[in-house]
């Protein structure tokens, strides 16, 4: 008999039926809509066991490679493992490396995890202050080329996670932190692709992460990182980013302010949004690839502009960047 | 033959989605009813719907339109909007090379779910 596991629960599978269809009439509350593998609903993530065959059709790379899979496609022929697509997964300690001041109000969190952790740069991890109290910030860090984890934690007024970050942690100290999340990152394939990265702030995290995966990885494709702030003091990682671009040719780095100042001047700053940057200095965005990560604003107008300039919607990765208040 | 295998089935769909979604989204008649949503998870939609009227699975109810839309109608959705939407689909079809014959066929499909939607 197949067995599929589910919450810690052993389920009795029979085909011809589905996952979903199993795990529904046994009394699991499964998302779904469409059940004809359109709709993504019932997306769950295999744990363990063989994927079954046709039940990732349809789905971005980012998710296949993740061993996601639809419930109601999926006739498995072989004991599986499965979780819903939303569950986060264990939590782990870490100890702190180091707290690095980037600009006035984003540092740089180094850390240790005692376990290593399986993620792709770009994706975001939760970071747990005490107890539930947690936030979640994208990793900046790439697994095959640092031997760390790297967060871009900003000063929020009042952030009770972003305070403590700030003002408390030490080198040596211990937090803990959750599963990598998050599908906004680089695939191998299409190395030939214009990749095109839009970033506000610490925004700038993941797209640092995932410019120096794809340049890591042999991407040929042209390579735009467009990162905006207010400020010329907002701006950071600028020398590492000038530096990559003289090392790599096909890598273009544009700082974006909306305030002009010597400073910007001196960097050869843009005056303007990042999103209008970006629209000036391509003929559509047809083929592109695209990440987005920052000011909700920005990422809706961008999927927006993006999107009606010829970019496909499966192209378009953005993690959502939800502030949450304090 | 079916006429979502007449089509080329999913790789149809596929090739429709972003075409048909960026009319919808620069056609002034509707695009309101679309401001504010969640883009990804409309594209979805959009797949769900196109594979549905190219004759495609789909498992959607009446009851399911009339859920899906409500909000739209309490808005002024109407036979007008319902209009424009199949005209971008038909002109999607048009610019993928589609015959008018089947083109007729989809937007048949299409009408059969005009009350659920308008919550006639």
């Amino acid at each position: 008999m197949t067995i599929i596991r589910f919450q810690g629960r052993d389920f009795a599978y029979e085909a011809p039926r589905t996952v979903l269809e199993s795990l529904s009439e046994q009394g699991m509350e499964i998302p779904s809509g469409c059940r004809a593998g359109v709709c993504q609903s019932c997306l769950m993530r295999c744990l363990e066991g063989e994927i079954p065959v046709g039940s990732q059709e349809g789905l971005k790379p980012a998710l296949v490679v993740q061993g996601y899979f639809l419930a109601c496609r999926a006739r498995p022929s072989s004991d599986l493992t499965v979780a819903l697509a939303d569950a986060e997964g264990l939590r782990q300690k870490a100890s702190v490396l180091a707290v690095e001041s980037l600009n006035q109000e984003i540092v740089a969190l180094r850390l240790k995890p005692e376990r290593p952790l399986d993620y792709r740069a770009g994706q975001y991890v939760r970071l747990y202050r005490q107890g539930d109290l947690s936030r979640c910030y994208s990793l900046a860090s790439v697994p095959a080329l640092d031997d760390w984890l790297e967060l871009h934690i900003r000063r929020i007024p009042e952030g009770r996670v972003s305070a403590w970050v700030h003002d408390q942690l030490q080198v040596g100290m211990q937090v803990e932190i959750g599963d990598s999340l998050g599908q906004c990152f680089y695939t191998p394939g299409q190395e030939e692709q214009t990749l095109l990265l839009l970033g506000t702030g610490s925004g700038l995290a993941p797209l640092y992460g995932i410019v120096r995966d794809a340049l890591d990885q042999g991407h040929r494709g042209p390579i735009w990182l467009y990162h905006g702030s207010f400020t010329a003091e907002g701006l950071y990682h600028q020398a590492t980013l000038q530096h990559l671009a003289v090392r790599f040719p096909h890598f273009h780095y544009v700082p974006c302010v909306d305030r002009a100042s010597p400073e910007a001047l001196a960097l050869n700053a843009r005056v303007g949004s990042v999103l209008e940057a970006a629209v000036g200095d391509h003929q559509g965005f047809a083929h592109y690839r695209v990440f987005l990560c920052g000011h909700p604003e920005m990422v809706k107008d961008a999927r927006l502009k993006i999107f009606l300039g010829g970019a496909s919607m499966a192209e378009i990765h953005a993690d959502p960047f939800l502030p949450s208040g304090t | 033959m079916s006429l979502y295998q007449q089509l080329g089935g999913e790789a149809a769909v596929n090739a429709a989605v972003d075409i048909f979604y960026r009319k919808v989204l620069q056609d002034d008649r509707i695009n309101r009813f679309f401001s504010g949503v969640d883009m990804e998870k409309q594209a979805a939609k959009q797949k769900a719907f196109l594979t549905m009227a190219f004759g495609g699975p789909n498992n959607y109810t009446g009851a399911d339109m009339r859920r899906g839309h409500a909000h739209l109608v309490a808005q002024g959705l109407n036979d007008s909007h319902f209009d424009a939407v199949v005209e971008d689909l038909g002109a999607t079809l048009k610019e993928l090379g589609v015959a008018d014959a089947l083109i007729a066929q989809v937007a048949a499909v299409a009408e059969t779910t005009r009350s659920d939607v308008l919550g006639k």
